[in-house]
């Protein structure tokens, strides 16, 4: 597989939220507006990257049998640094994003890449792979954040959209909306996909 | 549903209010009331806080896996809550290294699953023959690992922190049942090809979490 490919199958082919449909708390808890989303998708694409080097570096040390905790590991101790990291410098998105930050280390995107991924390849490949489903990642949980905002208070990444008293249906902004809207967008890229 | 919901509101609301007029009940008992209403209804982990969503689309396509599911996870969260409660309060906040604690508690987790895994086996072989296979799904379940950290980040006690666990896991257990039960039905329909399967799964959870919005209101937030 080429480096491209390797990049932009995460974006369309196994993309992480509308086809392998993994990581799902995250994807609906944080997406109430863009930049929320982006954020997330950021935060865990760096995870993903550090920990798939990592991984990949330490494949042949660690045994067979311990290998899960050993990943779980590494993952959380990337985290834990990103959660440091935005506590300092972004401390706005730390406290919208809240409890899902350090819930990164149960995102099953990560393990899942860890395991399927990093485990076999090299430290290259393993990066590249980790670039492109983060991107795929931040791309979905982008949109979906976009339409929420757009829908629930219209305005995407806080730009108002909408012209009038911008009275608008709350209920996308809350829970319910983020099933339903998640929903609907999977039913458009299985359509668009498919063709 | 609707109806339903603004009954039971009202009978809740109304006997809370009743208990606290008469001086009855002792405030803490009130407040844990209110904690078990507000984790359950008000604030459904599932529904409303978005944990836990994976084993809800994942393990939700007949009631009686379901039931099965939500008892392992009730188990494995107050269990859980008790020992990460006590890490917190007698060895992360005493030697100051409270940003270990996403570490710690995962590791925590994810040994205690397959300490209860073990001790299950031996001791009751019935239970475990019943909640088994749930238990390896529990260590990814985000939820265990969420209320544990929002336990602590709450500063709730020991009573109250595990009062809260069991009570979240609880309605994850109910959103799980009740979500299991609509899928069923939906299983005998002609769903259009485009929205089988997760799709329209999605958009029947967020039907449901509208149902579950009626409950706002019904006690004073925790």
């Amino acid at each position: 597989m080429s480096k491209l490919q390797l990049i932009t199958k995460g974006i369309i082919k196994e993309n992480p939220t509308f086809v392998l449909i993994l990581g799902m708390c995250p994807t609906i808890g944080v997406t109430s507006s863009a930049i929320n989303g982006m954020g997330m998708g950021v935060a865990t694409m760096a995870v993903l990257i550090m920990s798939n080097m990592v991984i990949s570096m330490i494949k042949n040390l660690v045994p067979d049998k311990v290998r899960i905790p050993a990943f779980i590991v590494v993952i959380a101790s990337f985290v834990t640094i990103i959660e440091m990291l935005m506590k300092a410098y972004v401390p706005a998105l730390y406290a919208s994003l809240g409890v899902f930050i350090p819930l990164i280390v149960v995102n099953c995107i990560i393990l899942g890449r860890a395991e399927a991924f990093a485990s076999k390849n090299g430290v290259g490949a393993s990066a590249l792979d980790g670039i492109g489903i983060g991107l795929g990642f931040t791309l979905s949980l982008t949109v979906i954040g976009a339409v929420r905002e757009l829908l629930g208070s219209g305005a995407i990444f806080g730009m108002p959209m909408v012209e009038g008293d911008g009275i608008m249906p709350l209920i996308f902004i809350l829970a319910p909306g983020g099933f339903i809207v998640l929903g609907y967008l999977m039913v458009l890229f299985n359509k668009i996909a498919k063709r | 549903m609707e109806l339903m919901t603004l009954l039971v509101g009202a009978n809740i609301s109304e006997s809370v209010r009743g208990a606290f007029e008469t001086g009855s009940v002792s405030v803490q008992a009130i407040t844990l009331v209110a904690i078990v209403i507000g984790a359950i209804f008000v604030n459904n982990v599932v529904l409303s806080q978005f944990l836990g969503i994976c084993p809800f689309l994942g393990v939700s396509s007949k009631v009686e896996t379901s039931l099965g599911m939500g008892m392992a996870v009730t188990f494995v969260m107050a269990l859980s809550t008790v020992v990460t409660w006590a890490l917190q309060t007698f060895v992360l906040a005493p030697f100051g290294i409270e940003y270990m604690q996403t570490i710690v508690f995962i590791l925590v987790i994810a040994a205690l699953v397959q300490m209860v895994e073990i001790v299950l086996k031996k001791v009751s072989p019935a239970l475990y023959q019943a909640l088994g296979i749930f238990l390896p799904l529990i260590t990814t379940n985000c939820a265990v690992l969420g209320v544990a950290i929002i336990a602590v980040q709450k500063d709730f006690d020991l009573l109250t922190g595990v009062v809260y666990s069991t009570a979240t896991a609880l309605g994850f257990a109910l959103a799980l049942v009740l979500f299991a039960g609509i899928r069923e039905r939906l299983d005998m329909e002609d769903v259009p090809s485009a929205l089988r399967g997760v799709p329209i799964a999605l958009i029947t959870a967020g039907l449901l979490a509208m149902a579950f919005m009626g409950f706002a209101n019904v006690v004073p937030l925790p």
